[in-house]
């Protein structure tokens, strides 16, 4: 594996994946908790829910997660991509604790400290496996090439 | 990401240990899918900074648009979306969304590997390990 260190600007897309798809999906919590119980029977209540604010804000940064993360992997290997951006899981535990001011079990910090540990892990290697380049066709000496006419 | 926005969803507390895990495979298995087919197409469309670059974020939305194999990542995303519905309208959420989201990092890994033949050092898979049993802790 060839080492290939990655530019701020990839930084920040990564930061970017890890940021906004726990924070879209808190959006979505929210704003469904908030509404009124939704049946199936009634797909148009579903509809309506998209045009609230929380809902329209998750949707936004859901959109912002999926171009950085395709973004990312144009750059970067998925078993790069993958566990660096689940720190987006501690940013939100850190979040809840200390801005929400909600309780964390024993359990939720050996899971922070789990998930720190293994993006500190992947972040020290290189984001992305080289290939040699294919040889080009003609590049092959002619003795090589069979064709039906030579058989 | 899915798991939060259906929380609202019903859910059995009891289920068939079969139908647990056969439902928690097919979000599994179709989420690792609909990854690898990502991944390989914005690996075959290139680096997307240097595309949007040279030829604008409208060339970059057309490159990727153009990738048979992204349509065919979000097909199995799309599938590892329902298989999630039914999942949570068997099981509980409490179960569902850790056991899917940590099992699917260690099923990428393999996938990984294999498919996209990504080199997966020792470093990746002890990430991929300590993400997974993270995820877990932090979900349960």
């Amino acid at each position: 594996m060839v080492q290939h260190k990655l530019l701020p600007r990839q930084y920040l897309i990564l930061s970017l994946v890890a940021v906004c798809a726990p924070l879209g999906d808190s959006c979505l919590s929210r704003g469904m908790t908030a509404m009124p119980s939704i049946s199936l029977a009634d797909p148009g209540a579903l509809i309506a829910a998209v045009f609230t604010p929380w809902i329209a804000a998750g949707i936004a940064l859901l959109i912002g997660f999926f171009a950085s993360y395709l973004t990312a992997l144009s750059w970067a290997d998925l078993t790069f991509v993958l566990p660096a951006t689940a720190f987006g899981n501690v940013i939100v535990a850190f979040l809840s604790r200390f801005w929400l001011h909600e309780a964390i079990s024993l359990e939720r910090w050996a899971g922070i400290v789990l998930i720190t540990l293994g993006v500190s892990f992947v972040a020290q290697g290189p984001s992305l496996t080289q290939h040699p380049a294919p040889i080009a066709e003609e590049a092959l000496p002619e003795e090589t090439v069979v064709t039906g006419g030579q058989r | 990401m899915m798991t939060l926005a259906f929380s609202f969803l019903p859910f059995a507390t009891t289920a068939n240990p079969w139908l647990t895990a056969a439902a928690i495979g097919a979000v599994v298995l179709a989420s690792t899918a609909g990854e690898v087919f990502t991944a390989a197409a914005m690996k075959s469309v290139g680096d997307l900074d240097q595309i949007r670059a040279r030829s604008g974020m409208r060339g970059a939305i057309r490159a990727v648009l153009t990738s048979p194999l992204f349509f065919a990542g979000v097909f199995f995303l799309a599938v590892a979306f329902f298989s999630l519905l039914f999942a949570l309208n068997h099981l509980n959420l409490s179960l569902v969304a850790p056991a899917s989201a940590s099992l699917t990092l260690v099923t990428n890994a393999v996938a990984g590997k294999i498919f996209l033949k990504e080199n997966v050092d020792r470093r990746r898979w002890a990430a991929a390990g300590l993400v997974c049993i993270g995820v877990y802790l932090l979900a349960h």
